[in-house]
């Protein structure tokens, strides 16, 4: 019985719209008659075309004012993440205005990653996950530095139980020093590493230089992911990071690539393409809205995440973005700096060809959307 | 009768202008820096010329023969006695120094190459729009910029600096303009083209100007002072420097001076040419008046808000219109708006006389200008315009006939457009009917106020009459405010009851029993006047008062404020109550449902009655609150009083046990983080705690009715006054800055307790102490910053995305496309529905499925 109904509702697919179909069919009584079931179906496409957009509906004007509107009410805090202090979310206007302006680096960047079977729900091996994941720099596991001035040495005390924490020996910790600093000797012992230099000429500043140099010189982890904070969510246990590092986090074994994200959009642009940074501007902007309690329906936002994608590539709602790419010159030059799109256009021997909205105002024309659209002839007696 | 003409201008296209064409274009050339004589008449050949136009009355242009006002003016020309760089294309001069032989002239690109580029710009500019050649010929020209051999002559290539803004270097040697323009010249076609530029219809050579031309004077008018004398335009001033200093080099060079001395006077040339078109450049000291404020020359004319683009272009002013305070009127439609009698009679409506209108306009011209209603101007059909008045009066209506148009005043029913700024959004702008009224401010229905964001606190909006059919037609069709009621941006109704109209309907559809007399008055005075679905018996309960007004096939089923179930059958409310929830705006389900289903006039008709029904209950009961609202019990402030005192308790232990090193922290943060966050805990329960009791005994007050049903305040509010202000939190945090260690003097250092941080346990009724009051300003200062600072930037943010997507449209198949026509969306939002159209941006399927089965849930 509930097939036949759905086979029915299949029939209609053309006319509505996926999430309406499956709506009818999650919602459909099973009782219904087929004759009922036909009378649904017809009232829905009905109601679904009295609901269509009217064409030469200035929808994104509508767009802007809905997203530009409920500005005014929201607020500026950033906020602290419950667990690290050092965790922030910036939320409110400033990180829509990150968000529209495609900002390549934004203010706190976060990745959500989810984990696969095993580890999602063992708190120990996703705490060990999330420790490996963790940027770790030289400067963090050591505890003193010391210079001598006359053996012309630099030796440093590593904290030995941080160490074992990280599976690491000093020895280990020489040889990716080495790899990455040259010109030195470095010789280990239990727990202290002790540089000399190698060359002939001996000089204190490179020792100094040396030691600011390894202080900031990655030793495990993800490069950029700073912190990291296991979090339950829902029924499973997930790891928060800020700093993001999509491309590899992605790639290890243990993460569940289809749900681990990030909030840097331009990241998500790199690493995934374009469609799916597009995706990300709306789930983005809609969780600030949400999160601040207003109401915006998701088409306006949609629109305006697809006119900064519709070039196959991120762009901001910028003079240099979105509105660069516009066709009219008095379009571009209404917007921000005239002058500069007036005298490339001279060069260029550009036309307007006056098909948008501002350079109909400026000239005193009909603007070409809505009823400036179509024609009206009408035949005098 | 001319045809009215659509879309004169089809295109304007943008270039370089030749010296040539200056000169070929210039009325007169420009020799003398004098502007009058000594008779204070223009002089010939000074910047003031007759021949580039007139600015004085009873002056006839030179040109053109015509008097002020008509005469457009004409442009003149200077020569320049030595050419000058154009600051304005110092970048691309650079461009092409660099990326040209200093010999030959050629591109630095081998000839291969050039001819690869060439056609592939031709074709990129065939399939592409402008802004991607232009990233493709960036991309080309700077992989040559740095080669130091020709590939055609072979002749090696000195490297080019700028010294800015205007000097050019080749090796350490300046080149003149003279030189740069040589080079420039030497520049072929085809090589134009390979940089971007307009190859046909310009010449590199022109970025170095030989010939200056000159503005009309219609263009920089002068005005005369009081005194008599005259005061010249910014521009002016600076036309006349060049002219000066121009003259000034012609008879250096002529009379043999030292070259420092030319070099000097031809530098000064250069200052003022550039500062005459861009009197902020960097490098550069603007010129300034005598007064030291600087010049506004031609960029600064054009630039920024205040220029000519984003004030006189992309900007209009308007007759027609007027502006002034707003009040509220509960009784007028809500389509209305109240206008006054001075603006009625001020505001005119252009009617055309015709067979059918010509006696009905008579009376009107009669009645002339002063007395109401009546007319203002009379428009003959050769287009001349006449005034009426007494003497007047007699004339006109003799020969008025078919073809005259008779400027009438504002009647009732007129359509109008009503606005109040920042026009956030479309409803900021509605069309509302006009109805005349006595007094002197505009009138609105207060359920039209949250659209406009309107109050009362001295608002003033504005209000403008269309002027065609057209329009009119236009603004009722679309704007009109009934059309407007569902907000395209979720959905849902924008207008809805308020305040005492909630709370009236609240009280009548809860508790209030109506004796018949009561009730038929109520709903006489409502506006209705069939009463026959009203039960036929003595005692009338409120919820059958309120079913009166619904339509008699109205089915709804829905949820109040307080989540109780609201249920409608047949017109009949059956359970629940009236609340903002069904009838508030930004909610109003009931209203939605009422909306899809009879329309919007009917909605606006039932909005009225609804709003009037709850103020007429309200105003025969009585509603009102006082401080008696915030007394509260003896035993009541006690019990208030322990459950503080218990927290403060908690806060003071918590705090001994911090210093005493037993805090355990929580994890993840810091021992005195963890303090923090178990003080702020506390506290919160113990305000959330003290306001439930003092909510409890509150049960009947006034205020509490007010909240519950959403027209004004809120619990929380409530408890303020009555309880407890509570916990003041700045940027989440209990409040710690001010002096060292210490909120306030008053307290000691190091004081961690609850009253030291900003904790105000006192509430508004009982008073603040003045460290509270102190505590409470902080976190208003810091409300009102915040405000303060948000409104620019979220200003900014609805600029940028009007200006980048006010050209998006549906386009007849459905798809979002640009005003290229480039597609942005297949289906708007991906389903082609219209929000305004929807419930809330969906279908609702639950609801349509219950229809057609009948079934009751």
């Amino acid at each position: 019985m509930k097939n036949d109904h759905e086979k029915a509702v299949e029939e209609y697919a053309g006319q509505l719209s996926l999430s309406v179909l499956q709506e009818v069919k999650e919602q459909l009584p099973a009782s219904i008659s087929k004759a009922d079931l036909t009378k649904v179906m017809d009232t829905l496409v009905a109601a679904h075309g009295t609901a269509k957009v009217n064409p030469g509906e200035c929808v994104g004007l509508v767009s802007a004012q809905s997203i530009g509107e409920p500005g005014t009410q929201m607020t500026l805090n950033t906020f602290h993440f419950a667990g690290v202090s050092e965790m922030n979310v910036t939320t409110g206007l400033p990180r829509i205005i990150e968000i529209f302006d495609a900002r390549k680096d934004i203010k706190t960047p976060m990745m959500e990653i989810f984990l696969k079977e095993p580890y999602h729900s063992d708190i120990d091996r996703l705490k060990k996950f999330a420790a490996k994941i963790k940027e770790t720099t030289f400067g963090e596991l050591a505890s003193e530095y010391s210079l001598n001035i006359f053996d012309q040495v630099l030796k440093v005390t590593v904290n030995r139980s941080l160490l074992a924490d990280y599976d690491l020996s000093t020895k280990d910790l020489v040889k990716v020093i080495k790899a990455k600093v040259k010109g030195f000797n470095a010789e280990s012992s239990d727990d202290e590493i002790t540089f000399s230099k190698s060359g002939k000429t001996q000089e204190l500043k490179d020792l100094y230089n040396l030691k600011e140099k390894i202080k900031e010189l990655k030793i495990a982890g993800m490069k950029g992911v700073k912190q990291v904070l296991p979090v339950k969510r829902g029924e499973e246990y997930i790891v928060l990071t800020s700093g993001t590092n999509l491309k590899d986090i992605l790639a290890l074994p243990e993460v569940d690539g289809t749900r681990t994200s990030t909030n840097d959009i331009y990241e998500i642009f790199e690493v995934l393409g374009v469609e799916a940074a597009r995706e990300a501007i709306i789930r983005e902007v809609f969780k600030v809205i949400e999160a601040q309690g207003l109401n915006i329906d998701v088409r306006h936002i949609m629109l305006v995440a697809d006119i900064m994608c519709a070039t196959g590539e991120v762009k901001g709602v910028t003079r240099y973005g979105v509105v660069k790419e516009k066709a009219s010159v008095l379009a571009r030059a209404s917007f921000e700096t005239p002058i500069k799109h007036l005298i490339n256009a001279a060069l260029e021997g550009e036309v307007d060809h006056l098909t948008s909205v501002v350079e109909n105002v400026m000239i005193n024309q009909p603007v070409p959307v809505g009823t400036g659209l179509p024609g009206l002839i009408t035949k005098m007696k | 009768m001319n045809p009215e003409v659509h879309k004169k201008i089809d295109s304007i296209s943008f270039a370089v202008i030749s010296p040539k064409m200056m000169v070929d274009a210039a009325a007169a050339k420009i020799v003398t820096p004098e502007l009058y004589d000594k008779e204070g008449y223009p002089v010939d050949g000074g910047l003031m010329d007759l021949r580039l136009g007139v600015i004085d009355p009873g002056l006839i242009c030179k040109t053109d023969g015509l008097k002020l006002k008509e005469s457009l003016g004409h442009f003149g020309y200077i020569e320049l006695a030595r050419p000058v760089v154009h600051i304005k294309f110092v970048r691309q001069i650079l461009d092409l120094l660099r990326s040209t032989c200093k010999s030959c002239g050629r591109i630095l690109i081998p000839e291969e190459k050039v001819k690869k580029y060439v056609a592939l710009l031709n074709k990129e500019s065939e399939i592409e729009d402008l802004e991607s050649r232009r990233r493709k010929v960036k991309d080309i020209v700077s992989k040559y910029k740095t080669k130091d051999k020709c590939p055609h002559c072979n002749a090696k290539q000195d490297k080019i600096k700028i010294e800015k803004p205007y000097n050019f270097y080749e090796a350490e040697t300046r080149l003149s303009p003279i030189e740069i323009r040589a080079r420039l010249e030497k520049i072929s076609e085809e090589d134009v083209l390979i940089f971007g530029f307009d190859h046909k219809n310009f010449r590199p050579e022109w970025m170095i100007l030989t010939v200056l031309q000159i503005p009309p004077v219609t263009m920089r008018p002068s005005i005369t002072l009081e005194s008599g004398e005259r005061s010249e335009d910014d521009l002016t001033h600076k036309l006349g420097d060049i002219v000066r200093i121009n003259q000034r080099l012609f008879e250096n060079i002529n009379a043999g001076a030292p070259e420092v001395i030319i070099e000097d006077l031809w530098d000064l040339l250069q200052y003022h040419v550039t500062t005459f078109f861009d009197n902020e450049v960097a490098q550069l000291p603007p010129a300034r008046h005598r007064g030291g404020q600087p010049l506004k020359t031609l960029s600064e004319r054009i630039k920024s808000k205040e220029g000519r683009i984003r004030h006189n272009l992309a900007g209009k002013r308007t007759d027609f219109s007027a502006r002034t305070v707003i009040s509220p009127d509960p009784l007028i439609g809500l389509n209305e708006v109240g206008v006054p009698l001075s603006i009625a009679m001020q505001l005119t409506i252009p009617e055309r006389v015709s067979d059918w209108n010509k006696e009905h306009l008579k009376k009107l011209v009669e009645s002339g200008p002063k007395k109401y209603p009546g007319a203002n101007y009379v428009i003959k059909p050769n287009g001349r315009r006449k005034t009426i008045t007494d003497e007047t009066k007699e004339e006109i209506l003799e020969e008025l006939e078919e073809g005259f148009i008779v400027e009438r005043h504002l009647v009732d029913g007129d359509v109008a457009l009503f606005n109040r700024q920042p026009s956030l959004h479309r409803m900021s702008m509605m069309c509302h009917l006009i109805k005349v009224l006595p007094g002197n401010t505009f009138r609105l229905n207060p359920a039209v106020c949250n659209p406009y964001n309107a109050d009362f606190d001295g608002d003033e909006m504005n209000f403008h009459i269309p002027q065609n059919e057209e329009a009119r037609a236009e603004a009722r069709i679309l704007m009109l405010v009934e059309t407007q009621i569902i907000s395209p941006r979720y959905g849902l109704s924008v207008v809805g009851c308020i305040h005492d109209a909630i709370t009236g309907n609240y009280l009548l559809t809860k508790e209030l029993v109506l004796t018949r007399n009561e009730a038929v008055d109520l709903l006489y005075n409502c506006g209705v006047e069939d009463l026959s679905p009203l039960p036929d018996k003595e005692k009338i309960d409120g919820k059958e008062v309120f079913s009166v007004l619904l339509p008699r096939d109205f089915n709804f089923l829905g949820e109040d404020k307080s989540g109780n179930q609201v249920k409608i059958v047949n017109g009949n409310l059956k359970s629940g109550v009236m609340d903002k929830a069904n009838l508030g705006q930004e909610s109003g389900l009931m209203l939605r449902n009422i909306y899809e289903k009879y329309g919007p006039a009917f909605t606006a008709d039932l909005l009225g009655k609804i709003s009037k029904l709850g103020i007429a209950v309200l105003t025969r009961r009585g509603f009102s609150i006082g401080v008696g609202d915030l007394e509260l019990l003896e035993e009541t402030k006690t019990e208030i009083n322990n459950a503080i005192k218990k927290a403060e308790e908690e806060s003071m232990k918590l705090i001994d046990e911090f210093y005493a090193g037993k805090l355990q922290a929580l994890p993840g943060r810091t021992v005195a983080e963890t303090l923090e966050l178990r003080i702020l805990e506390a506290l919160n329960r113990a305000r959330n705690k003290s306001g439930d009791i003092a909510i409890r005994q509150a049960k009947d007050s006034s205020a509490l009715t007010m909240a519950k049903c959403g027209s004004r305040g809120n619990p929380l509010n409530i408890a303020q006054m009555t309880a407890i202000v509570g916990q003041q939190a700045l940027r989440g945090k209990r409040i710690e800055s001010g002096y060292k260690g210490r909120t306030l003097s008053y307290f000691k250092t190091k004081d961690l307790s609850p009253k030291a941080r900003g904790f105000i346990r006192n509430n508004f009724k009982s008073g603040l102490m003045p460290s509270e009051f102190f505590f409470g300003a902080m976190t208003g200062r810091d409300a009102l910053m915040d405000t303060a600072l948000r409104t620019p930037k979220s200003g900014y943010l609805y600029r940028r995305l009007s200006n980048a997507m006010q050209d998006l449209k549906v386009a007849y198949d459905g798809s979002v496309r640009d005003a290229s026509g480039k597609i942005v969306q297949f289906s708007y939002g991906e389903d082609g529905l219209d929000v305004s159209k929807t419930k809330n941006g969906v279908i609702d399927v639950k609801e349509i499925i219950q229809q057609v089965t009948g079934g009751e849930n």
